[in-house]
């Protein structure tokens, strides 16, 4: 099984976080960026910064995560980025 | 071909026949140069070389012959979309489907068995009328039918499931079929090569150079070489080539996970899908029962497996097929899937004066194969992207003239 750790519970089991995606440069609230917002999403190989969600507990957080080993490097809060 | 295959037997010298020639040397310059030896490039590839006489052509693959997403797909072969654009392509494609072996002098196994997608709602069998007459409409076959009909076509299914997603009814599409993807791959490269066509395996594309709007060389691992017209087909590294030639593409990768089990009797002659389950199966000609589902839940550009998609498949088909739970897998995969906003392709022109785009192909891109590799190479040869194309170009996210096909993509080939 693999581990997700959130900030607030702890490592869990992976399938009980939903995920919602890369966190997004462009801006769907800035009409000049609305096409990039909707249809470009990041897509690297390398490491990417994601939102998730803990179901049970509603707790969303941001995962770094490599897109080609899969694996997690950082999980925290959103704007609680550890130094 | 009998007698030239008794002659060939009592023929005491064999010369090994050879169907793909060895990788040769680069040249300097070709006049195309196709990246990606799947079945999209070689049947393009093909198309060019046996129909519109171009030949001094390249596929360059940086692995081996396809052996990418035309080796990990689980070779459904279908029409039943929910666009008037989507049914006319797709159906064109199953149509080379028809006659492919007769085409290639290689039997690709095509079995054109019909094709079942059960509805457990009616929230789904109404999505299943629109696909109906659409298909209808476009000249395929394809109905909703009733439960009694279900059981008639497929008398092992389980159709009460225990009481939960139990089957209303189902979108039977007589067309729908499957054939071996390595021969089709095998039969459009020896076709290919025959008519001078090189096939460069181990050769991957490091870069481009650009002058203005068009492409004048690639660079590969082996050397550079000046090139009139390219074309992109690498399935899961898509949005990885295009952005060396500076092209943004709207897509993600995400693993598609499939499986087959140990060989068995047959019991199954259709293939059989399910929406709300989200998992396909296919019984192969050697018996195996293959087992298909919906992706990876999270962005990764890797092929590695794991336990909870594979539990994930098995629980579908266990529900449909109650009586395979003591059967075991063969065998497992996993390929990268390069999925759009909308669940099509993107197919055309790019940016690029001499740039073609055959990417997007996510989940869905087997099927497509004939007619994407013959449109492709109309598309090269006249320079102008022909109508059945059009919808499928990279521009229609800037107009948000989308071409939605997820319900009929998604998770129930």
């Amino acid at each position: 099984m693999k581990l997700l750790t959130c900030p607030v519970n702890g490592p869990r089991n992976i399938t009980e976080f939903q995920y919602l995606g890369p966190v997004r440069a462009a801006s769907a609230d800035q009409p000049e960026q609305l096409i990039e917002a909707l249809f470009y999403a990041e897509n690297p190989l390398g490491v990417m910064r994601e939102w998730w969600r803990h179901t049970p507990s509603n707790i969303v957080l941001i995962a770094e995560r490599h897109t080609v080993s899969d694996q997690i490097v950082a999980t925290y809060l959103p704007n609680r980025k550890p130094a | 071909m009998p007698f030239s295959l008794l002659k060939y037997g009592l023929r005491s010298r064999h010369v090994p026949f050879r169907d793909i020639p060895p990788t040769p040397d680069l040249k300097r310059s070709y006049d195309v140069v196709i990246i990606g030896g799947g079945g999209h490039g070689l049947a393009a590839a093909y198309y060019l070389s046996n129909v519109h006489g171009i030949r001094n052509v390249a596929v360059l693959e940086k692995g081996y012959l396809a052996g990418g997403n035309t080796a990990r797909n689980t070779t459904t072969i279908r029409s039943n979309y929910m666009t008037e654009e989507s049914v006319r392509f797709y159906k064109e494609g199953v149509e080379l489907f028809e006659t492919m072996s007769r085409d290639l002098g290689f039997n690709v196994m095509f079995s054109q068995r019909g094709q079942l997608t059960l509805a457990h709602s009616e929230a789904t069998l109404r999505s299943f009328h629109l696909r109906a007459e659409m298909g209808k409409h476009m000249g395929t076959r394809i109905e909703v039918v009733d439960v009694r009909t279900v059981k008639e076509l497929c008398p092992h299914l389980n159709l009460d499931l225990g009481g939960q997603h139990e089957v209303m009814g189902g979108l039977w599409h007589a067309d729908g079929g499957t054939a071996r993807h390595d021969a089709m791959a095998w039969g459009y490269a020896r076709h290919a090569g025959a008519r001078g066509v090189e096939i460069h395996q181990r050769t991957e594309v490091t870069g481009f150079e650009q002058a203005g709007d068009r492409v004048t060389h690639v660079r590969t691992n082996r050397g550079t070489i000046a090139v009139g017209q390219v074309l992109q087909a690498v399935g899961g590294l898509n949005g990885q080539v295009a952005a060396m030639a500076g092209i943004r593409l709207p897509i993600r990768c995400f693993p598609l996970q499939a499986m087959v089990t140990q060989p068995l009797k047959p019991f199954l002659d259709i293939l059989v899908s399910s929406a709300n389950l989200h998992t396909y199966l296919v019984q192969s000609s050697r018996g195996e029962v293959v087992i298909g589902g919906g992706s990876d839940p999270y962005q990764l550009a890797s092929t590695r497996s794991t336990l909870d998609q594979k539990e994930h498949l098995a629980e579908g088909a266990l529900h449909l097929f109650p009586f395979l739970y003591k059967v075991k897998l063969l065998r497992q995969w996993a390929g990268i899937t390069d999925m759009t906003p909308d669940y099509s392709p993107i197919m055309g022109a790019s940016p690029l004066k001499n740039y073609w785009l055959d990417c997007g192909w996510g989940t869905w891109g087997f099927k497509a194969t004939p007619v994407a590799g013959k449109r492709m190479a109309e598309t090269i040869a006249t320079g102008r992207v022909p109508d059945v194309l059009k919808p499928f170009d990279l521009s229609r996210f800037d107009s948000f003239a989308l071409l939605n096909e997820m319900g009929a993509t998604a998770a129930s080939h």
